[in-house]
């Protein structure tokens, strides 16, 4: 059995742990970060469309993603990589009374928040998304500072820069135990080995709950299905993301952009939940949303679709993720149930554990870490999940 | 002026249709009614379609068979596949330059739902196997319904223009493949509950056990009990410089363009590959009047059977063997083509390059089964079989026996009384997948009188048809051996010329001494048009192997309907080469010699994807780095990733990690996504498709209550 020591072990090498993994390396802190896939981002980060927006309900969401957006948005700057970020914003459309009135009690909060976003009338929507279907069209809020990135080579792109600071990676490799003493994390065990470190962080998504029970304790997390897809890529014709919360059949909402080489992706929320981790693609999808889309925005009728697959929701009770330390076991910190977030909360999260870690803490992460404690209430809901 | 169309050909009817005048870049244009724009564009002489919107690469026919996206145009303002979409009076037809704009519509109009169709069956793709396969499913009263992407049944068998090999009572042999598929497609349309679905792609199977397919650009769910693919099998890609040039393209493209729409889209042409493929394009080739400059293979001998590599050879076109294309070259299309000989390790020889003028390459180097829907299948657990080249990559002839055996194992499992599959059934079907047996040096009986069928079959196939229409029953193989050699075992022949008729490697002649023994007369079978030769002609004829033997005069020209279109044309030959002549070659040797233009090789320019156009150097490098998920290098090139769903460039990939010394055991496999081919969003969403009508063949909707089916 190995014995090597590390001063961290991630587990997931996925949204969450890839951009931590970074952050910790270049603080000189060595961290080992094992996936059970076969290289970097291959479970749920794949998966995931590329939205990036700051625009939550939720003060930690807003505060940790205006994080990600800052390191989204400057990545090319800093590390040289293209990851085809694009500012393009975000729009959620009102078609009726309710959603229209939703949103403007939204935009308070947001607005509140410190966030850039607004109401576009009727007109002034028409003019940002003119693909839009105008029947019955009201309006909509405006995020213009949010925006998108790939986020395949957006995971690329973190595990090099880790590698290059030192992050270790094993990859097909599964943790199958949490070696403890007095209270402590001593060590982490896999199918392959073992490692020895004082710190481990559960970055494992989907599977989160069973990395949690392997060290004695619950992580209230429980994956659900959503599918998604991608259109072969057109001249650029809209530049938001548009997303759709009226309810229909079979499911709550759908969104979609077109990303920045040109194509148009897109995912819906099935309702009810399709709870479990099953991702084999369904004949129910394609015709659901394409019907949305289609009635949204005509013109999509004629643009076509070239991929689809699933992924995975780590979802909580309450809609938001649950980031901390264990207060039971020393050494061990939940960072879970990105509820589908991941890739947008990612690097904000990956910054914040890295300042828990080297004792960097500010005054407002101390209010998202309250707001996402481990031990919270599990009360309420996220408006925009 | 060159002339794109083929008006006379000795096999196919070149029928009369109607002229349809459309616009390509704003100038006028005359296509044909019922063809595709690909073809009227090919027909004008028009072979670059566009330019890729990641480096500007010229961009033409691929694939021909709307799987990939290269023929892309802006047809009226929207971008369609050129290979798919009819030619239609007025449309204006534009180069597709970068990425197409999306246009505006006026509403999304009524959309309606998608319906569900049961079926007991469903087969994907009604070629030899899935027909065969039909038939035995009508036979047995099973509720079967057949699906094709083509807009008339018989899949490539529609394409073949040549005689089949096999048996005749296993699999038509001695048949043409275009009459095959009329003989298939008229027996499936006998059973009643046996329906037929053409223009239909199978789109994905899903999770839920029920198979997604466009019919007519409209969407279907099909739920169906068992699940037959017959879906053929695809051409493997090659990498080269210059590999995705327009001009660069499979044989099935070759032939779908020539053979179905009669359309002649290169003038000279080089082939690579020496399996049955490439050789009967070849043959295809000169059928057609386009000059065949030569055909290179890998292996120091052809894969394909020896009788269609004579054939070629006979008419004249060099077979380079142990040879590798180097590059295409050009800019804007194919202007020539680059060779080299390969030493043992597969390596080029330098300083044996040779470059040959043509406007068209033909990659013909083996095809791979079309089997995502078997794996899907098997995935999800509906009942799946496959058949013909998605079970096995073999000839036609085994596809039709394999589906029959296929139908009628599904029949019994679906609960039919149709008694067990024959064993020697199971027999025949092997015989028939045989890969070629020994070559046999050939062994021409010493006779200088009377008259004698001779046989310049020397290699084993398995192939009958000249044993069963010999009228005094003189024609055999040893042990009635369906893979043994024929020989003439009679004491007189009545120079029927019916064996000469039917060899479907043009492979008997028929010697006779009776009128002239120092010149006597040699019938030698001849599939071109009876316009191109006549008697008083003087013609080079050529021995088995295609070596010349000399300049002989031809006496007669018989054309007989009993020949099927091929022709007896008689020379008069002096003895001592008589019994050598197999063939008369119609292609001068001009046409084949090289040019002096030499060009270099480089390596890491080459396109492995060529939807992405990732190079070959790319790949490397992250090899180089560690990269063994083909995931990770897709999340990082976009391989795979492109318009053709990743059906192109995977084994190219594999190959690289060979070169690069990694085995394939260290490799992790692509995900395989839906759907099968890129499809409008407006056909899952129900929108009427453009032109068909509102509501056509009785089908059952998703939210109706269920009939049992068709």
């Amino acid at each position: 059995m190995s014995t090597d020591t590390f001063d961290v072990v991630i587990v997931g090498a996925g949204s969450v742990g890839l951009p931590t993994a970074l952050f910790l390396a270049e603080q000189g802190i060595t961290p080992l970060v094992i996936d059970q896939f076969a290289s970097a981002g291959q479970g749920s980060n794949k998966a995931a469309i590329g939205g990036i927006r700051a625009t939550h309900s939720s003060p930690a969401k807003i505060h940790l993603c205006l994080e990600s957006l800052r390191i989204f948005s400057s990545w090319q700057q800093t590390y040289g990589d293209e990851i085809e970020w694009a500012q393009g914003g975000y729009t959620f459309v009102a078609y009726r009374e309710k959603e229209e009135r939703a949103l403007k009690d939204l935009l308070k909060v947001q607005q509140r928040a410190g966030l850039n976003i607004s109401w576009l009338e009727r007109d002034e929507m028409r003019a940002l998304v003119p693909a839009l279907s105008t029947e019955g069209l009201r309006g909509g809020t405006y995020s213009p500072e949010d925006g998108s990135a790939s986020p395949m080579m957006t995971a690329h792109a973190f595990y090099r820069r880790a590698v290059e600071k030192g992050a270790q990676f094993r990859f097909q490799e599964r943790v199958t135990g949490l070696m403890r003493r007095r209270g402590m994390v001593v060590g982490v065990r896999t199918d392959k080995g073992g490692y020895a470190t004082e710190t481990v962080i559960n970055a494992g998504g989907p599977w989160a709950k069973a990395v949690a029970n392997m060290a004695g304790l619950d992580a209230p997390v429980v994956p659900d299905s959503h599918e998604a897809g991608i259109t072969e890529p057109v001249a650029p014709f809209m530049t938001p993301m548009v997303v759709d919360i009226r309810p229909a059949e079979g499911s709550t909402n759908y969104y979609f952009y077109q990303h920045k080489p040109g194509g148009v992706v897109f995912c819906i929320t099935p309702d009810p939940p399709i709870v479990g981790t099953d991702r084999r693609e369904t004949s129910t999808y394609l015709p659901m949303i394409a019907r949305r889309m289609v009635g949204l925005m005509p013109k999509l009728a004629n643009i076509k679709v070239r991929r689809t697959w699933r992924g995975l929701y780590p979802m909580t009770p309450d809609g938001s993720p649950i980031i901390g330390r264990a207060r039971e076991l020393e050494g061990y910190i939940h960072a879970v149930g990105m509820c589908g977030q991941g890739y947008m909360l990612g690097p904000g999260v990956g910054r914040l554990l890295t300042r828990m870690l080297t004792d960097q803490e500010t005054d407002a992460d101390a209010i998202t870490l309250k707001e996402l404690s481990p031990y919270r209430a599990f009360a309420g809901a996220e408006a925009l999940k | 002026m060159v002339e794109y169309r083929i008006h006379q050909h000795p096999v196919l009817p070149v029928p009369a249709r109607d002229a349809v005048e459309f616009f390509w870049n704003g100038n006028p244009c005359t296509g044909l009614a019922g063809e595709t724009i690909a073809s009227a564009l090919f027909a004008n002489g028009v072979r670059v379609f566009g330019h890729h919107h990641k480096d500007g690469a010229a961009q033409g026919i691929f694939c021909a068979n709307g799987q990939c996206a290269q023929c892309s145009v802006v047809a009226d303002g929207l971008a369609v596949k050129s290979c798919m979409v009819p030619v239609r009076p007025g449309m204006r037809v534009a180069p597709l330059e970068g990425k197409p704009a999306l246009p505006d519509v006026q509403g999304a109009g009524d959309l309606r739902d998608i319906p569900t169709v049961d079926c007991e069956c469903l087969i994907i793709g009604g070629g030899p196997a899935g027909l065969t396969a039909a038939i035995e499913l009508g036979r047995a009263g099973v509720r079967t319904l057949v699906v094709d992407d083509k807009h008339r049944l018989g899949g490539k068998l529609v394409l073949q223009t040549h005689k089949f090999f096999g048996s005749i009572d296993a699999c038509y042999a001695g048949t043409r493949g275009i009459d095959i598929a009329t003989r298939l497609e008229r027996d499936v349309h006998l059973f009643e509950n046996v329906r037929v679905w053409l223009n239909s792609t199978a789109l994905a199977v899903f999770s839920d056990r029920r198979v997604g397919i466009l019919r007519d650009g409209r969407y279907y769910i099909v739920r169906p009990e068992m699940l037959l693919v017959a879906a053929g099998a695809r051409e493997k890609s090659l990498v080269f410089k210059g590999n995705t040039l327009p001009g660069v393209y499979g044989a099935g493209a070759f032939q779908t363009l020539v053979n179905r729409d009669l359309v002649r889209p290169t003038s000279r042409l080089f082939i690579i590959g020496g399996g049955n493929v490439g050789l009967i394009a070849g043959y295809h080739a000169l059928q057609a009047g386009i000059q065949v400059v030569g055909l290179c293979e890998a292996l120091p001998e052809c894969g394909g059977y020896k009788v269609h590599r004579d054939k070629l050879a006979r008419m004249g076109v060099p077979i380079y063997t142990s040879h590798t294309v180097l590059s295409a070259n050009g800019t804007e299309e194919v202007s020539s083509v680059t060779i080299a000989k390969i030493d043992k390790a597969w390596k080029p020889v330098r300083g044996t390059e040779q470059t040959f003028q043509c406007d068209t390459v033909l990659v013909a180097v083996g095809l791979d089964p079309v089997d995502e829907f078997v794996a899907k299948a098997r995935e999800f657990g509906l009942p799946v079989v496959a058949a013909g080249d998605s079970e096995e990559i073999a000839e036609a002839s085994a596809a039709m026996f394999t589906g029959r055996i296929r139908g009628l194992e599904m029949a019994r499992a679906l609960g039919r009384d149709v008694g067990e599959v024959p064993p020697e059934w199971h027999r025949t079907a092997e015989v028939l997948k045989s890969r070629p047996g020994a070559t046999i040096a050939e062994d021409l009986p010493p006779v200088t009188s009377g008259a004698i069928p001779l046989f310049h079959c020397s290699q084993e196939i398995p192939c009958n048809p000249c044993t069963s229409v010999c009228p005094h029953q003189a024609i055999r193989i040893e042990d009635g051996d369906i893979m043994g050699l024929p020989e003439f075992i009679g004491d007189q022949c009545d120079a029927c010329e019916k064996c000469v008729a039917i060899c479907p490697g043009l492979a008997v002649t028929l010697v006779d001494f009776r009128k002239d023994a120092e010149y006597p007369t040699v019938t030698v079978p001849h599939e071109f048009t009876a316009q191109s030769i006549k008697a008083g002609d003087i013609v080079t004829v050529l021995d088995t192997e295609g070596a010349m033997l000399g300049n002989v005069e031809v006496t007669r020209v018989r054309e007989a309907k009993a020949n099927d279109r091929c022709l007896m044309v008689k020379v008069r030959a002096p003895r001592e080469i008589a019994s050598r002549i197999a063939g008369i070659r119609v292609q001068e040797p001009w046409v084949t010699e090289p040019s002096e233009l030499l060009v270099p090789h480089l390596d890491d320019e080459m396109i492995v994807c060529r939807c992405e156009r990732v190079t070959a150097g790319e790949i490397r490098g992250l090899i180089r780095a560690g990269v063994r998920d083909l995931n990770e290098l897709k999340a990082i090139t976009r391989a795979g990733m492109g318009a053709c769903g990743g059906k192109t460039c995977p084994s190219l990939i594999r190959r690289l990690f060979r070169e690069e010394g990694v085995p394939d055991s260290q490799i992790i496999d692509f995900t395989r996504r839906p759907v099968f081919m890129e499809v409008p969003l407006g056909a899952f969403a129900g929108v009427s498709a453009d032109g068909a009508p509102p509501e056509d063949a009785p089908v059952r909707h998703a939210t109706g209550a269920h009939e049992g089916g068709l």
